[in-house]
């Protein structure tokens, strides 16, 4: 027997029936009629935040973290404009997100009624795909569409919009939630060309100088085992981007680390002198190419992605195949193994050999270690790498660690060894500051006995710190770790760099709060340290049985003039990387 | 290089403008566009004239299929095909002015669809250089108003755009 439910009920028996365990949202006028329906009904949890735009970075770190879409709840007008970072953020590193939010009814659109905003009009730029609702018996198919767009091909962030008359409680209709959805204009690749792939397979035995390059797509595409296994079989060098990390295990001797802008010397230098780039699930953004024209300018390009937009937009692909990764990374594994099978001669070892003595060579040159674990900052103070080093240590590398952006966003990518998928979560597309503490909380809520971390630093923290209440609420045991330099420290190292040590507007002067009373008036555990030597001891205690159930704040005082290396020279190529503080420009000027 | 672009498109609310939205978001350039639905009313037509080298006319046609609304795109420059618009031009037409606008008219085979005591409105249909001649060869003659539907094109022979 089919039952009668009104628009705002079949909206969320449909999230029900698509397994959504939580809805992260807020309230509001257009949204009530949604929100009795939650009220009544016990299978989905709600989780009420403390501004949208966090409730959509927390739907994105579940997303992330799972691999199922996250879904967020907000009324109209500044409700939904608020979700507008989130959805930027998950539309530019394509991650599943549905953003549900509530209209002014049908009959006043476009009066400019209380709380109106043309939400689908504001949104389109940064989704996948959109949906007004027309008529209430429409949304069960729509929320059906949605879950599957937002899933499938390259994965990205989808609204909602549905007006306030439409999820009348006085108006019902038969509830059928369809089984299969049937777009007509809409079918991902399913699988790659035979052609290009046996192309690819042979290309890559061929090669003298290779580099596998992988990105997000290995991630969101469950491709990490099958990267993996390629890389072991042919024995060549790894590299992963921001967005990649946890693609291919963070601590195994064929990975260079990440390349890019702050990525590492061998990374780089690998690139840029290799014959042969194989990439998978990347899409040569502009923070790892540095200059195109001048980017790795003997390679032979191999490019696999699940969307053929990003192939051939930056660099020109050689061999483009287009398809989902895993299921091209699994056909070319197997005809990689048949062919050494068959001759296992079939790879030049010797020049692969060669290849790795000069990789290594890098590696002694500038490897990350090169003098960070005896050095001291300026007048001794301690070095934020130390403390990503110490919560390594203390997590023993098995922490989902979200990010925020800046400075520590690049010492956690380079310090913290990532060996699986998932783990890593951070704003790299777009970019968002104050995405790391609701990120944590989404990872926390879908992984209720993980460890999460959130390595932050006082600017971006501050844009969506009146989370500490809803961390609260639903009493969240996230470790956040500030790495507090008193300054916007990416754009104070620019301004160090490029602008003569003017430091416009990164510095805050003294109006800093003090973390540690902060963290501890919302009722949550805070240590401050100062000192390197008291680091292992406080993130004993932090990520140990003592504070298991408690979201503890660390406020890292770290030394406030470090720079983050090696750092990319703008309009260069891969190869061209500032490694160290220039002599002669040590003198930072205190106030400027 | 000039390229014209055939699309098919759901005929649903918001569809055109993911489609328009997305040459503003991307730096892209509309010439000119004409849409309309299709005989099967839930497919609209889309024809757009754009310029841009090959690299970026593969972008656009590649972010074009990206959008969940979009059925088909063809670029209909890559092969024979027919283009045609439509133009009405309202031209002065008093004294000797009015048996030359007639003249000209009759020459490129236009219609004339409406007149007053001043004036003719001239109804031309053809490919767009024939328009732009047109609107040349009038020379001294007044023009009021021009008004152009922009370029609809389909492909020659058996070649046909569908589902």
């Amino acid at each position: 027997m089919t039952e009668r439910l009104s628009g705002g009920e079949m909206l969320i028996r449909a999230l029900q029936d698509e397994g959504v365990e939580y809805v992260f949202g807020y309230p509001g006028g257009a949204a009530l009629h949604i929100y009795d329906a939650v009220f009544k009904q016990q299978r989905i949890e709600h989780i009420l935040v403390r501004h949208e735009q966090a409730a959509t970075h927390m739907a994105d770190g579940y997303a992330r973290s799972t691999g199922k879409p996250g879904v967020v709840l907000v009324t109209s007008g500044p409700g939904a404009t608020n979700a507008i970072t989130g959805l930027a953020t998950a539309f530019m590193d394509s991650t599943p997100i549905i953003v549900i939010s509530a209209q002014v009814p049908n009959e006043v659109i476009g009066t400019d009624a209380f709380q109106e905003t043309d939400m689908v009009g504001v949104s389109r730029p940064v989704v996948k795909h959109s949906y007004m609702v027309k008529s209430a018996d429409e949304i069960p198919r729509i929320v059906k569409e949605a879950f599957y767009i937002a899933s499938s091909g390259r994965p990205g962030p989808i609204v909602i919009d549905i007006p306030k008359d439409t999820t009348d409680p006085n108006e019902t209709f038969d509830y059928d939630y369809p089984e299969t959805v049937s777009l007509r204009s809409y079918s991902p690749a399913t699988r790659g060309h035979g052609g290009q792939i046996r192309k690819a397979v042979a290309a890559l035995m061929r090669a003298k100088r290779p580099v596998i390059y992988t990105g997000g797509g290995i991630v969101q595409g469950e491709a990490g085992d099958m990267l993996t296994a390629i890389a072991r079989m042919l024995g060549y060098p790894v590299t992963n981007t921001l967005m990649g990390l946890g693609g291919y295990p963070g601590t195994d001797r064929q990975f260079l680390g990440m390349l890019g802008m702050h990525g590492t010397f061998e990374a780089n230098m690998a690139m840029h002198e290799a014959d042969l780039i194989f990439a998978a699930g990347a899409r040569f953004d502009d923070r790892v190419t540095n200059n195109p024209t001048k980017f790795a300018p003997d390679a032979k390009v191999i490019h696999v992605d699940i969307d053929p937009a990003a192939i051939s937009k930056i660099v020109n692909a050689d061999i483009p195949i287009v398809g989902p990764v895993s299921e091209v990374l699994t056909e070319m594994a197997r005809l990689i193994d048949a062919a050494l099978e068959e001759d296992p001669e079939r790879i030049d070892r010797a020049a692969i050999d060669a290849w790795w003595g000069r990789i290594d060579r890098w590696r002694r040159t500038h490897g990350l270690d090169h003098d960070q674990r005896h050095r001291a900052g300026t007048n001794g103070a301690m070095l934020p790498q130390h403390v990503i080093q110490a919560v390594y240590r203390a997590t023993q590398g098995e922490a989902y660690v979200t990010s925020d952006v800046g400075q520590h966003q690049m010492f956690a990518a380079q310090y913290y060894k990532f060996d699986a998928p998932r783990r890593w979560i951070n704003s790299g597309g777009l970019g968002t500051m104050g995405f790391g503490l609701p990120a944590a909380m989404g990872v926390q809520f879908a992984h209720p006995h993980d460890t999460v971390a959130c390595i932050t630093g006082e600017g971006s923290f501050m844009m969506n710190m009146q989370e500490l209440s809803t961390c609260m609420q639903y009493a969240l045991p996230i470790k956040i770790v500030n790495l507090n330099n008193q300054a916007l420290g990416m754009v104070k190292q620019w301004q160090d760099m490029q602008y003569g040590g003017r430091h416009s507007h990164s510095t805050y002067r003294d109006a800093l709060p003090d973390f540690k009373a902060l963290a501890e008036s919302f009722g949550h555990v805070a240590y401050r340290v100062d000192d390197v030597g008291e680091l292992d001891g406080v993130m004993a205690d932090t990520f140990g049985p003592k504070h298991k159930d408690d979201l503890v704040f660390i406020d890292a005082h770290i030394d406030p003039d470090e720079h983050v290396y090696p750092m990319a020279i703008k309009g260069g190529s891969m190869a061209d990387m500032v490694l160290e503080r220039e002599p002669g420009r040590d003198d930072i000027r205190e106030d400027v | 290089m000039r390229r014209l672009l055939a699309i098919l498109l759901e005929n649903e609310a918001g569809a055109l403008s993911r489609v328009v939205g997305l040459f503003a978001q991307r730096n892209y350039n509309i010439e000119t566009l004409t849409v309309a639905p299709t005989e099967d009313s839930t497919l609209s037509r889309v024809t757009l004239l754009t310029y841009g080298d090959a690299d970026r006319i593969e972008q656009i046609t590649k972010h074009l299929n990206r959008l969940i609304e979009v059925v088909k795109v063809v670029d209909l420059t890559d092969g024979d095909h027919i283009e045609r618009e439509i133009m009405l031009v309202k031209v002065r037409a008093v004294g000797e002015g009015r048996a030359e606008a007639k003249r000209m008219s009759d020459i490129f085979r236009g219609q004339i669809v409406d007149m007053t005591a001043d004036a003719y409105t001239v109804q031309l249909t053809g490919p767009s250089e024939k328009l732009d001649a047109f609107i040349a060869a009038l020379g001294d003659t007044t023009i009021l108003e021009v008004v152009r539907s922009g370029v609809s094109g389909i492909g020659r022979g058996e070649k046909i755009l569908s589902l």
